[in-house]
This record gives structure tokens, C-alpha cells and sequence, in this order.
């Protein structure tokens, strides 16, 4: 009798993945598929092999993987020294880094825009000390500090509850046996922190591939992501088939990084966030 | 077949009850689908006493935009407001009523030479009613350049690196280079749209960013020095920023006008034409003109206007005559859309 009853409570979420995720998938794949009048091709898909398409897919790989390392080089420290802290303190540190997510993503790109500005905040206080100019805005560096900014918390956070969950008396065997702080980082407390690592970089990876919003605004719309050709098949060129296409070819990209994720985190330890 | 899916998509949404709530409305409503900032928002509340219809407000950057959206129907909009060249498309794809004239009387107020210049888009006058024009142009920062700037040309001067904003859409852009090169802005012949595309890609690295509405905002925050810019916005910008100028440039440029225009699904045709000849009244045409500084081709509203320098102000009603070159975008068809659209892109993706 319980069993039937959670059955039953879970149907509003298998009614709103079914209107919200399968019918819109599916539409997207019956767009990808066909061409403008309904016959089915295959054109959608191949012309990822466009020149301009294949660029604008080569630089969203590009930026994203770059803000991924960096988001890892920068997160695992802080993860290690949030995970060693007291509870109490480490608890505030952690909201602290949480509370710019309340505030939406669109509004704190926005603000970035108006920090970065030739004119901007930055620069009016740089230049009234007499330092030189920042002078980052619409170019790659600031897409890709747009990224970090946006994503960081994704990667922190899964990192941070596979540290917290690592049992200290591993640690403390590694020394009892001889090995040394750097000896038992390597070979303890880092192969057991894999999972994470592997759904951080996920988690950063994904969502950093298929921005069209951040290289808009902080690109200044002068460098094309292969998320702004899709964007711009949809909203301006009308044309959904290619559109959906080209979503098509990214969702390929997406699905390998998750076999990835899988693959790794079997126990789906860091996926807990 | 999109609207079938889309149909099964909105059978899911519609589940959804709407309620309604606060004030309630004798007269029904109207739903209208405008240019963002292109009207005084105390108009529509003014237009909700007068009238007791309750007006659904949305809001697109580009014509582009507006377009799939009022295709595919998934908001039934009664009034849109969309410039020339997309008037003609909407005309073309038979996506627009005809208007009852004998509901709209106020379209009187309208110059008569504004309906002469929509029979480019309109031949009969039959589907649109004027509501704004003007002239793309150039806006300066006079104390950020070396000479008057008077010509595209000099938007390709290397010493102008990093100070250029240019028009994020792609006829605007195609029209900058275009007329550089002595070209219609309507033309779909390859060989002259690639020497466009050429000079397009030559300017990319002088250009600081390509963008839409902030344009206006970047150039009163002396953010760059010289702007491509509709002339609507170019009264605002120097109420904002003394140091700007607007100019038509010498190679000629796009005049266009943007008409209110009602699509055939339209559930409310006689709230929108009520709606329309609303806008056509002289003092809510002036508030309008006020709030948005976009030339009114409402004549009985410009004889309203109180400061004699805005009411013969060469920004907001040039004489065309003046100037040569001046075009207004036709509709290019669907192959000539999709080859502009494609070297857009190209240029973009540089």
C-alpha cells in the first residue's frame, strides 16, 4: 500500500518532465531531422561541418575547457581549506559563497558589464590611483571570467561533500604508516576526492558550452559561440530546423561528458549537491 | 507542422487556469506586441480608463525577433508594431487583417506623404498605420573625435579602434556597408552583398562591440565615440550627454517607419483598432513623442509640440529632400533573408 502511494506523489514530476523535457526533446529531434517543409535530412545536422559552425563549436570548447581548469585549480584549494574548518565557521563561509547564486544569472553578467566597461567601476578606480586601464571587455578573457564567475560554486560544492565525507582515520593511517602531507594528498585524499572532481567539472563544462548570454554581454556579441548560433537560428533567423541541428550536435558533446560523470561516480557521490 | 506541435505543447499549458486579478475590465482586451521603450507607460493606463480594455503588454529588440514569434501563435497578439520591410513580409506570408478604416478616424492626424511613403510596403494602405519614423545614423562623441564625422567611411578609420558600436542586426549592418559602397541597401546581387561582407569583416577589429538598444546608454556613458543609431534615440541621448551629434551620413541611409498592424489570428480586432486610433490622437501621439523622442509622422501632434527647436528639429523631422540616397528596406524574400542571414554569420564568427 506504501509503495503505491509514493507512486502516486511522484507524478506530478513525471508530468512535468514529460510537458517540459521529453515532449520538447522530442520536438527537437523531429526539427533536427527534417527540413523546412517536414521531409526528413540529415542537412541539419551535417552542416556542423560548416566552416562558421565548426569554429563557433571549436571556441566554445575551447573556452569552456579552459574555464573548467581554472575552476578546478581554484575550487579544490577552497574545498580542502572549507572541509578542514569547523563546522560553525565553515558553514557561514559557505553561504557567503552561495548567496551571489540568489541573485539572477542574467543580472550579475549584467553587473559584470558595468564593472568591466572601459568607463566602468573598475576602471574609474584604477585610473584614479593612477594604475593602467583593464581593458578585457568584449574579448575572449572576459567570456571566460564570465564563466568562472557564474560556475565556480558548481564546482566547489560537489568537491567540497566529497572531501567533507572522507574518512580521517585514512588520513591519519597514511601518516601512521610514513607517508607525508604531499604522499597522502596524492595518494588518499585525491583519488578518493575523483567523483567530485569528475561531477564538478560536469557541472562547469556543460553549462560553459552552451552559453549564448555571457559571450553576448561580455563579448560584446563579437565572438560566436556555437550557443549564440543556435540562439540566433531561433530568434532571429527563424529557421528551428538548423537550430534544433546544431542542439543535436551539442547534446552528442553533453551525453559524453555525463558517460563520463557515470562512469566515474558510480555511487553518484558527488552529484550530491 | 510546427504549429501541430506546438499545438500539443500549449494543450499541456493550457491546464493551466488563468486568473485574473485586481481590477477588472468591462471591455475585454487587447493584446499589443511593441518595440521595448517605444511607448509612455502612462498611455496604456490612460487607455485602460478611457476605454475599460485591459491591455497585455509585450515587448521585442528586433523585428527579427517579433516575426517566428507571431508565427507560430503561441500568444495571439492583436497589435504589433513592426518597421516596413517586415510589414511587407507579414503582407506577403498573408499573416495580417485588413483594417476597418471607419474604426480608426484619428488616422486623419496622420501625414498624408506617411501613407505615401508605407504604399512601398503597403501598396493599397490597407494593413498599417504609422506610428514612428526616422533616419539611421551616425551619433558622435564631439569631444572624443578629431573632425566632424559626416560619412560611414570614417567608421573604417583605424584611429576610431575600439570606439565604434555598430548595429547588431543584420539589415542595419548590411546597410552601413552597403550604402560605404555605393550600393542599395535592398540589393540580393552576390557579388556586391560579399564586397559588403568584405568591408564588414575588414571594420570587425575597429569595432568595439555590436549591439541594439544599448548603444543609447554606452554612448551617454562616454563609453565610445562614435555610434550607429536611430534617430528616435538621438533627442534622448543629447538631453543625457551634451557632447553628442547626430548626423544623417553623406552616403545616405535607411528611413524607415514603423506602423501599427494587426495579424489576421487576432482575437480582439476591434479592441486593437480602438487601440490604434488611440495612438492616433494628437495629445496622446505627443506624450508619446515626449517619452520616446522618435519622430511622429502625426502632423496634429507636432503643431502640439511647445519648444519650437524640438518641433523643427533636424533630427526629428529632416527634410528628406536635403539628402540624397535615402532608402527604405523592402522585403528581400526568403532566399535573399537567408543570404544575408549567412553572411552575417560569417562575419560574426571571424
Amino acid at each position: 500500500m506504501k509503495n503505491k502511494f509514493v507512486k502516486w506523489l511522484s507524478l506530478p514530476y513525471a508530468v512535468w518532465s514529460i510537458a517540459f523535457i521529453i515532449i520538447p526533446l522530442l520536438m527537437v529531434f523531429y526539427f533536427g531531422f527534417t527540413d523546412k517543409t517536414g521531409k526528413p535530412t540529415l542537412a541539419n545536422i551535417m552542416s556542423i561541418s560548416l566552416p562558421v559552425h565548426f569554429k563557433s563549436l571549436l571556441i566554445a570548447l575551447l573556452l569552456s575547457l579552459i574555464s573548467t581548469i581554472i575552476c578546478l585549480l581554484l575550487s579544490y584549494p577552497l574545498a580542502m581549506i572549507l572541509s578542514s574548518m569547523n563546522k560553525d565557521n565553515n558553514k557561514l563561509m559557505i553561504l557567503i559563497f552561495v548567496l551571489p547564486m540568489w541573485m539572477n544569472f542574467l543580472l550579475r553578467t549584467l553587473a559584470w558589464q558595468t564593472l568591466l566597461e572601459n568607463e566602468g567601476v573598475i576602471n574609474t578606480i584604477l585610473r584614479s590611483l593612477h594604475l593602467p586601464a583593464l581593458k578585457i571587455i568584449n574579448t575572449p578573457y572576459a567570456i571566460v571570467f564570465g564563466m568562472i564567475y557564474n560556475f565556480l560554486p558548481f564546482m566547489v560544492l560537489p568537491i567540497y561533500n566529497v572531501l567533507c565525507k572522507i574518512d580521517k582515520n585514512l588520513l591519519n593511517a597514511a601518516r601512521d604508516l610514513g607517508a607525508n602531507e604531499v604522499q597522502t594528498f596524492f595518494k588518499v585524499t585525491l583519488p578518493l576526492s575523483v567523483p567530485g572532481i569528475i561531477s564538478g567539472i560536469t557541472m562547469v563544462f556543460v553549462p560553459a558550452l552552451t552559453t549564448f548570454v555571457i559571450s553576448d554581454l561580455l563579448g560584446g556579441s563579437k565572438i560566436l559561440l556555437i550557443g549564440n548560433v543556435i540562439e540566433q537560428e531561433f530568434t532571429l533567423n527563424s529557421n528551428w530546423n538548423l537550430g534544433s541541428g546544431l542542439s543535436i550536435v551539442l547534446m552528442l558533446f553533453i551525453v559524453i561528458s555525463m558517460i563520463i560523470t557515470a562512469v566515474f561516480d558510480k555511487d553518484g557521490e558527488g552529484s550530491a549537491l | 507542422m510546427k504549429k501541430v506541435f506546438l499545438f500539443g505543447l500549449l494543450a499541456t499549458l493550457t491546464l493551466l487556469p488563468v486568473f485574473g486579478c485586481g481590477k477588472s475590465y468591462k471591455n475585454g482586451e487587447v493584446y499589443v506586441y511593441n518595440w521595448g521603450e517605444y511607448i509612455d507607460p502612462d498611455v496604456l493606463e490612460m487607455f485602460e480608463k478611457d476605454t475599460q480594455i485591459k491591455v497585455i503588454y509585450d515587448e521585442y529588440e528586433t523585428n527579427e525577433m517579433m516575426y517566428p514569434k507571431v508565427e507560430a501563435g503561441a500568444v495571439v497578439y492583436d497589435v504589433v508594431c513592426p518597421s516596413d520591410y517586415m510589414i511587407k513580409k507579414m503582407i506577403d506570408n498573408d499573416m495580417l487583417a485588413e483594417l476597418n478604416w471607419d474604426n480608426i478616424p484619428n488616422a486623419e492626424n496622420i501625414g498624408a506623404q506617411y501613407f505615401e511613403t508605407s504604399k512601398e510596403f503597403d501598396p493599397e494602405n490597407k494593413y498599417s498605420v504609422p506610428y514612428c519614423w526616422g533616419t539611421v545614423g551616425i551619433l558622435y562623441n564631439e569631444t572624443m573625435v578629431d573632425e566632424p564625422i559626416t560619412k560611414w567611411a570614417q567608421l573604417w578609420d583605424p584611429k576610431y579602434k575600439n570606439q565604434i558600436l555598430m548595429q547588431n542586426s543584420v539589415r542595419d549592418a548590411f546597410m552601413v556597408a552597403l550604402k560605404l559602397n555605393g550600393y542599395s541597401m535592398n540589393t540580393t546581387n552576390n557579388d556586391e552583398l560579399q564586397i559588403a561582407k568584405q568591408s564588414l569583416l575588414d571594420q570587425k577589429p575597429l569595432v568595439q562591440a555590436y549591439v541594439v538598444d544599448q548603444v543609447r546608454d554606452k554612448m551617454i556613458g562616454n563609453e565610445a565615440a562614435i555610434g550607429v543609431i536611430y534617430s528616435g534615440e538621438a533627442i534622448y541621448t543629447q538631453r543625457e550627454n551634451e557632447n553628442l551629434v547626430y548626423v544623417i551620413p553623406e552616403e545616405g541611409t535607411n528611413v524607415w517607419i514603423d506602423s501599427w498592424v494587426i495579424p489576421k489570428n487576432a482575437k480582439n480586432k476591434e479592441n486593437a483598432e480602438i487601440f490604434i486610433n488611440y495612438m492616433c490622437k494628437p495629445e496622446i501621439a505627443l506624450k508619446n513623442f515626449d517619452f520616446i523622442t522618435y519622430s511622429t509622422p502625426n502632423d496634429a501632434a507636432r503643431e502640439l509640440i511647445e519648444d519650437e527647436d524640438i518641433r523643427n528639429s533636424e533630427i526629428a523631422f529632416p527634410d528628406l529632400t536635403k539628402y540624397n540616397n535615402l532608402e527604405t528596406y523592402k522585403y528581400l524574400g526568403e532566399d535573399g533573408d537567408e543570404l544575408y542571414n549567412s553572411l552575417w554569420k560569417e562575419v560574426k564568427s571571424e
